[in-house]
């Protein structure tokens, strides 16, 4: 499964019920403001540890329109639009956690 | 036509936003597709079945009655996360007694709620063909 | 903006005010249809009343038809039964005289 996370972690609770759900093989993509979240500080641990698994991705341009591309953390890997539209096709049923 | 398993996530509580009462059209509407479907009410979602609603005082209409009517449109799996109840205080004697009647079973009535683990939330999601979050 | 016997009907002749419906008002909407109410009619639109007062949402046809079948006996659930009392749909129609808003998902 694709999990979309669209809001910044600061602000709302999404990136975090989705944490509370996923399974061992979906992988999370970060768009919007849900990019906020791949920035260093609003990591949380077990977002960081699904990165180092290779199973988080950020929106590349949502990225750089909020100026955050020197913070991104670790491991997070950046996508452009082609890349999104491969991470649906590849893994199926998508959540978007509104 | 092919049956498909469509989930509504249902996250937030009614009245606020309008996510709740737009989420309970979408189902009702797409009720006439007969699909597998399957309701899940987590995080302040689980406000949306509280019993005892009562929304005389902010002249909008309360429209948890017709979460009662879910078991005549053959909707009768709702999953309850025990965590997001447990994190507010509640349990599942606060929800409404929300049931349906099993045409395999001579019309007995069956409850439709379930209380389950986020654990098995995300077993129950990876079945899914179809997944919609309100 | 239109009115049946002095209530207000929005475009497509269904009541604004849910409040204002009367039994002479679903006759005076039937007349305009060409029908005339009989005690078969009248189970059906006091049917949907009730089910619009404990649930607050006008059934789908289908939910309809079954529990027409279940209360009034089979040979009355099933959409033929309905369609020849209500031509214009037993939701559509039957909601409008019973004074309700057109059905969810109803087009």
């Amino acid at each position: 499964m694709l999990h979309t996370i669209n809001k910044s972690s600061f602000e709302r609770n999404s990136l975090q019920s989705c944490l509370n759900t996923i399974d061992d093989t979906s992988v999370i993509l970060l768009i919007e403001d849900g990019v906020i979240c791949a920035a260093n500080n609003a990591n949380s641990s077990m977002l960081a540890e699904l990165a180092t698994q290779g199973r988080v991705f950020a929106l590349q341009g949502d990225i750089d329109a909020r100026g955050i591309s020197s913070k991104v953390a670790d491991n997070i890997k950046l996508v452009d639009y082609a890349g999104f539209v491969d991470l649906v096709v590849e893994h199926g049923t998508t959540v978007s956690w509104v | 036509m092919s049956t498909k398993k469509f989930m509504y996530l249902n996250r937030k509580a009614p009245y606020g936003t309008v996510y709740a009462l737009e989420s309970l059209e979408v189902v009702l509407i797409a009720a006439a597709f007969e699909q597998d479907v399957s309701l899940v009410f987590i995080d302040d979602g689980v406000y949306q079945i509280v019993d005892g609603q009562n929304t005389d005082g902010i002249g909008m209409k309360n429209f948890s009655k017709a979460y009662h009517a879910l078991g005549d449109y053959d909707i009768n799996q709702l999953y309850v996360s025990a965590e997001s109840l447990t994190e507010r205080g509640l349990s599942v004697d606060d929800l409404m007694p929300l049931v349906y009647e099993d045409e395999d079973d001579d019309w007995a009535e069956k409850p439709s709620i379930k209380v389950v683990s986020n654990v098995e939330i995300s077993k129950i999601m990876s079945e899914q063909d179809v997944c919609l979050s309100f | 903006m239109a009115d049946i016997l002095g209530a207000e009907v929005d475009e497509e002749g269904f009541l604004v005010n849910l409040g204002d419906w009367t039994k002479e008002i679903a006759e005076e909407m039937a007349k305009g249809d060409n029908i005339e109410l009989t005690e078969e009619h009248w189970d059906v639109i006091n049917f949907l009343r009730d089910y619009f007062d404990e649930y607050q949402i006008a059934p789908a046809v289908r939910v309809l038809t079954k529990a027409i079948g279940k209360q009034f006996g089979k040979e009355k659930g099933n959409s033929k039964y309905l369609y020849a009392l209500f031509p214009y749909g037993p939701g559509k129609q039957g909601c409008r005289f019973a004074g309700l808003p057109k059905p969810t998902g109803c087009i």
